[in-house]
């Protein structure tokens, strides 16, 4: 089983997380920017940290055999912070990079005025920087943040099959369909969304469009839960193409829609000396963009 | 940077047009930098090396050209901050394009030398094999005080860098660098590790060290 987790955050996991999902199959994987549980008092806490998703933890991934993406943004929860405005201003430099494959996580996490401007400003980034847009729904109000999400989306301009809409649930799944977004699911290991769960709404819902990531960052959360959700979906009848799908092919199709994605390795994750040809910038995979 | 470690003319009109772009409008160059391998190209260089760890990389040589045009359209001072700021703000995929064009920078200026002493001692304080050697190999090097240059080579060592891309290897190698050098090898042997081929050549050079491991 080959695995690209296309939500998790790796910098608050340690080398043996790293080395359980290598043995798990993952190769690939995208680590978007979010809170980090203690809040940030200055934009220079986000320079940082984009600095550490572009450098050391793309470094570190490599050494493990996992190729790592990241996702550059304002998080929502932070977005209501007037001392961390200033962040906006900084995203064109890292937007700008290889290895930046969207523009995440955004979105709403109180619907606040100002979470929707910085919502509605990095979507205008993500046109011009002709990245995909990794999008956070909200946990509670979870419905009316996601229509409102959607309706935002719309709006922008954006064409839906580059918004992978995260964090679904069986209550949300249906109007993201409808949408032609493509939709992100988060198996955690006791709440929000379980293996089982999401195998149901595979039965129901194909495999079309459909992503599941583990989002394990630093609270209760399992870095494996992509491997668990593959496993539950062989166990209940699926096939081992239908897992490819979900869990291989549709990241790599939604992400390689920014034309940066080296989902095998490429020179940009520590590639071996040998084995690597002269590669033009455009991958084929990108050239719908 | 020479054409011909251009893959095909596609990528030499996007290099120019890139050129022709920082230097009518030399800010431009915070986003085009770090977009350059994919506008243009990517790949092993001259030294046969996708890595960029025994030479600059296709997006490396690509990326030196913005660098040099910078230098002509800016007064030496302002291409240095701007250079700077590519560095800071750079993955390290960009910082070792910025080092391995530091030697077009004028650094006969004071504050020029200072910022690029600055930029070689952060790359030699990181773990990234990649950028340590691409400031080790720089010609810029030249500014660094024997201690600094010492320590550059020793990093190379832990780091695994070959010692053969290290700016002034057979000029600068003194007796302090032997011992420096011994007494790694030594420490290494103390711990049942197997000594690196490149040190032992150097203290081949330096007979009175080799045989203290």
């Amino acid at each position: 089983m080959r695995i690209f987790d296309p939500h998790v955050h790796m910098t608050s996991r340690t080398t043996a997380d790293y080395r359980a999902m290598y043995d798990a199959g993952v190769r690939a994987l995208v680590e978007p920017a979010f809170w980090m549980g203690q809040p940030r008092t200055g934009v220079s806490s986000f320079r940082d940290y984009f600095d550490g998703l572009v450098g050391w933890e793309r470094f570190r991934a490599s050494r493990f055999g996992i190729a790592h993406h990241c996702a550059i943004a304002l998080n929502p929860k932070e977005a209501n912070d007037p001392r961390l405005t200033g962040v906006l201003d900084l995203l064109p430099r890292y937007l700008a990079k290889d290895g930046v494959v969207a523009v995440g996580e955004v979105g709403f996490d109180s619907r606040t005025s100002e979470e929707e401007k910085a919502f509605r400003h990095q979507l205008e980034l993500a046109r011009e920087f002709e990245l995909p847009v990794l999008v956070h729904t909200p946990h509670r109000d979870k419905i009316e943040g996601t229509r409102h999400t959607l309706r935002l989306v719309e709006e922008s301009g954006i064409p839906p099959e580059r918004v992978l809409v995260d964090h679904l649930n069986e209550t949300t799944v249906a109007m993201v369909h409808a949408s032609g977004c493509a939709m992100g699911f988060s198996i955690y290991p006791d709440t929000k969304m379980a293996p089982e769960r999401m195998v149901r709404i595979l039965s129901e819902w194909g495999t079309e469009r459909i992503l599941v990531d583990s989002a394990a960052d630093w609270g209760h959360s399992d870095p494996l839960t992509t491997l668990y959700t593959g496993r539950a979906m062989l166990a209940a009848g699926f096939s081992e193409e239908d897992v490819d799908r979900v869990l291989w092919r549709n990241p790599v199709d939604f992400y390689a829609r920014s034309g940066r994605l080296f989902p095998e390795g490429g020179a940009t994750a520590g590639s071996t000396f040998e084995g690597n040809s002269l590669l033009r910038g455009e991958r084929p995979e990108g050239d719908d963009r | 940077m020479s054409v011909e470690h251009l893959p095909d003319a596609k990528a030499r009109e996007a290099l120019t047009d890139l050129c022709a772009e920082v230097a009518e409008h030399p800010t431009r160059i915070a986003v085009l930098f770090p977009a350059a391998a994919r506008r243009v190209a990517r790949g092993a260089g001259p030294s046969g090396d996708p890595t960029g760890l025994h030479g600059p990389t296709v997006e490396d040589l690509v990326r030196v050209a913005l660098l040099r045009t910078l230098t002509r359209a800016l007064p030496a001072p302002d291409a240095a901050e701007e250079i700077h700021d590519l560095y800071e703000y750079g993955d390290a995929d960009e910082r070792r394009a910025v080092l391995y064009g530091l030697h077009h920078l004028d650094t006969a200026l004071p504050e020029v030398a200072s910022i690029v002493r600055g930029l070689l001692a952060d790359a030699l304080r990181t773990n990234d094999p990649r950028l340590i050697a691409a400031a080790a190999a720089s010609p810029t090097q030249a500014l660094s005080d024997d201690h600094s240059w010492r320590q550059a080579v020793l990093k190379c060592l832990f780091v695994e860098v070959p010692l053969s891309v290290v700016a002034g290897l057979d000029s600068r190698a003194d007796p302090e660098l032997a011992r420096m050098c011994a007494d790694f090898a030594h420490e290494r042997s103390a711990a049942g590790r197997p000594v690196p081929d490149d040190a032992l050549t150097l203290l081949d050079r330096f007979p009175e060290h080799r045989t203290e491991t």
